[in-house]
């Protein structure tokens, strides 16, 4: 059996006129140890749908399956990493994993849960900044805490959410490296929705693109054969990644333009005129500054 | 700490100048900076009190002329004459009842800092004379004997602010816990915002009139101040919708990225409220408890006055109703003692309010 399914699920926003149909015909099913990545471009719904399986929002029809049962709302069985990081800024990062050690574990001593704090904030390297404010920490750093706090809930299924897209490449290449080294670990169940292609490539056992909503549909699925670990300055020069990577963005960019030629919209440019900056000095004129370079 | 405290209360920035001027970094540039913060804002301190001190010369003579003129209407050039020289020379029983000039105020704030001065030896000295007896009386278990002179204008700044601090901790403690229940939930929120609407906007003196009815039926037979107890009150309930609303409006409009957060990781009541409600909501309620300590202020004047409670509103009641030569002075030098804590008090918020605040 399936660990997730998702059949023919449809979820819309608004009522009557200002209807907007985000999914429709979603089917989704993940095998329980399977690392598969969502790709879509920016609006396609990629949000919706990670939040109809994290439980905060419910399907408008068909269902949406967790182990054989439909999902009633967010649970410690999902942890999820948000793309904004949503770290509560008042709290430090040991407090912020605290949060959610506390409600997986409510028994344990002060001491076991320190022990796992400190567990898994060293899983996501940051044990030297244990005691900082989210403020104090690069957009990186932030990111790896959102991990962690993901996985201090020890869930079976983690949901990422765009986790990366805030970060520079360079970040963005380490941080694939350690949550895939994590996933290796004890291989959860693991949905990745990103904008790049290349981190689905790098990250994922399998690869579905999601056609541009609204209406949103799924895509056929992509499978990624290339051996693990992948390094992406050694799969870079590989075929098989070449061509699955070409394969991916042209269909991708196949769909996006058959989309953009059934929108219609016309985009009405406001009649603005500029605004000259004037005012009236009094007295001495003031010297014009000059730039000097010597 | 010390710092952090410079830099939020602004005194780091009004300093800066001066520190640098001194030290020689940047002469021009923080001499400008020095113009800009010290001698404009002195300036239009002078130029008010010039404005100010035209306009009292105009009335004094106008009211002089109208004197003069009244004085010759019903005794004639003898009495015109007699009642010019009353007023130039300065006799208290002739002098022109209208707006003092800038002079005139500062030397009746000097004869009250004086009449503290008394007051208090007179103080001083009575404690001394009961010192034995009270010590008597306590032993006994009766009430000591305390001091029932007239209070000096410090004494009545001291009771002003105890009323008003009294005030405020009382509009912080019913609206703050109000705020919060609710904020958190749309059905209380719906069916208690008329209420609210409504109330919110009433004046301070319909507050007097409604604690006073309340007070005197329920301490009809205490033998605590009475006075005090409806002041107070008035302020607190005048005072506390600031932060009523202030404390509703940020908990309900908690960061859709937290309430996430919270959902996902599927926290208690009591976790959600105090590790994600009340801290993102904070900077909002320190906001409303800065405009309720400055409403609180505003009205207090007004309702001591009314109350008959001792500080500083019933001072300027009084020393109008007294008709002295140097009332209209007093009441004048109370208008910028009031307009100066009240700006204290502010400042002293905004500190807070500052400290209060996260940066994300």
């Amino acid at each position: 059996m399936a660990y997730l399914e998702l059949k023919n699920v449809s979820k819309a926003y608004g009522t009557g006129k200002d209807r907007v149909e985000v999914l429709k015909d979603i089917n989704l099913t993940i095998e329980e140890g399977e690392f598969v990545a969502i790709v879509g471009f920016t609006g396609s719904g990629k949000t919706t749908l990670i939040n109809l399986i994290n439980g905060l929002e419910f399907p408008d029809e068909g269902e949406v399956l967790l182990q054989g049962k439909p999902i009633t709302g967010p649970g410690p069985d999902r942890g999820v990493v948000f793309q904004n990081y949503s770290l509560l800024p008042w709290l430090t990062v040991a407090q912020n994993i605290k949060l959610a050690i506390d409600e997986v574990y409510p028994s344990a001593s002060k001491n076991e849960k320190k022990e796992m704090i400190e567990k898994y904030v060293g899983m996501v390297h940051l044990s030297h900044a244990i005691d900082k404010l989210p403020s104090e920490l690069s957009g990186g750093m932030r990111q790896r805490v959102s991990v962690a706090r993901a996985l201090a809930m020890n869930p079976k299924m983690l949901l990422m959410d765009e986790p990366l897209s805030a970060l520079d490449a360079l970040t963005r290449g380490t941080l694939q490296e350690e949550i895939v080294n994590i996933w290796g670990e004890d291989r959860k169940t693991c949905l990745l929705i990103t904008n790049d292609v290349d981190e689905g490539i790098v990250m994922a056992d399998r690869i579905i693109p999601l056609n541009p909503g609204p209406e949103a549909t799924l895509g056929p699925n992509f499978k990624v054969d290339l051996a693990r670990p992948r390094v992406i300055a050694e799969i870079n020069k590989n075929d098989t990644y070449k061509h699955l990577r070409n394969e991916i963005l042209e269909y991708l960019i196949a769909v996006g333009a058959s989309r953009s030629s059934q929108k219609t919209t016309q985009y009405e440019l406001p009649d603005l005129k500029p605004v000259m900056p004037g005012r009236i000095k009094w007295g001495l004129r003031k010297k014009k500054e000059k730039l000097e370079y010597f | 700490m010390k710092e952090r405290i410079l830099q939020l209360t602004g005194i780091q920035a009004f300093l800066a100048p001066w520190i640098s001027v001194i030290k020689g970094e940047e002469v021009q540039k923080n001499v400008q900076a020095l113009l800009k913060s010290y001698i404009y804002p002195l300036l239009s301190i002078l130029l008010f009190i010039g404005i100010w001190h035209a306009g009292a010369t105009y009335l004094f003579s106008k009211e002089a002329t109208a004197k003069i003129e009244k004085a010759r209407a019903e005794r004639g050039d003898a009495g015109a004459l007699e009642m010019q020289n009353c007023i130039i020379s300065g006799d208290v029983s002739c002098q022109p009842n209208t707006l003092p000039s800038p002079a005139k105020v500062w030397d009746a704030y000097l004869s009250l800092l004086a009449d503290h001065k008394i007051i208090s030896a007179k103080k001083d000295a009575f404690d001394l004379k009961v010192a034995k007896t009270n010590e008597k009386r306590i032993a006994k278990g009766q009430d000591p004997i305390t001091y029932t002179g007239r209070p000096s204008f410090v004494d009545q700044i001291k009771t002003s602010l105890k009323t008003v601090f009294a005030g405020f901790l009382l509009a912080a403690f019913i609206a703050i816990p109000i705020g919060i229940v609710i904020g958190l939930s749309t059905t209380l929120r719906t069916s208690f915002n008329w209420l609210i609407q409504i109330l919110k906007p009433v004046s301070p003196v319909v507050w007097l009139l409604l604690v006073f009815m309340i007070v005197k039926t329920v301490m009809s037979d205490s033998d605590m101040d009475k006075s005090f107890m409806i002041s107070f009150i008035s302020v607190g309930l005048c005072s506390m919708w600031a932060t009523l609303v202030n404390t509703s409006m940020g908990v309900s409009t908690v960061d859709k990225d937290f309430v996430n957060v919270a959902k996902v990781l599927k926290l208690s009541i009591g976790q959600n409220i105090f590790k994600v409600v009340l801290p993102s909501s904070l900077p909002m309620i320190f906001t409303g408890l800065r405009i309720t300590l400055s409403v609180a202020w505003m009205v207090l004047i007004a309702i001591e006055l009314l109350a008959q409670s001792p500080g500083l509103g019933s001072f300027v009641w009084e020393e109008f109703q007294n008709g002295a030569s140097d009332s209209n002075a007093k009441i004048i030098v109370a208008m910028f003692v009031i307009g100066m804590i009240g700006f204290m008090l502010d400042r002293i918020m905004m500190v807070v309010q500052k400290m209060m605040s996260f940066n994300k």
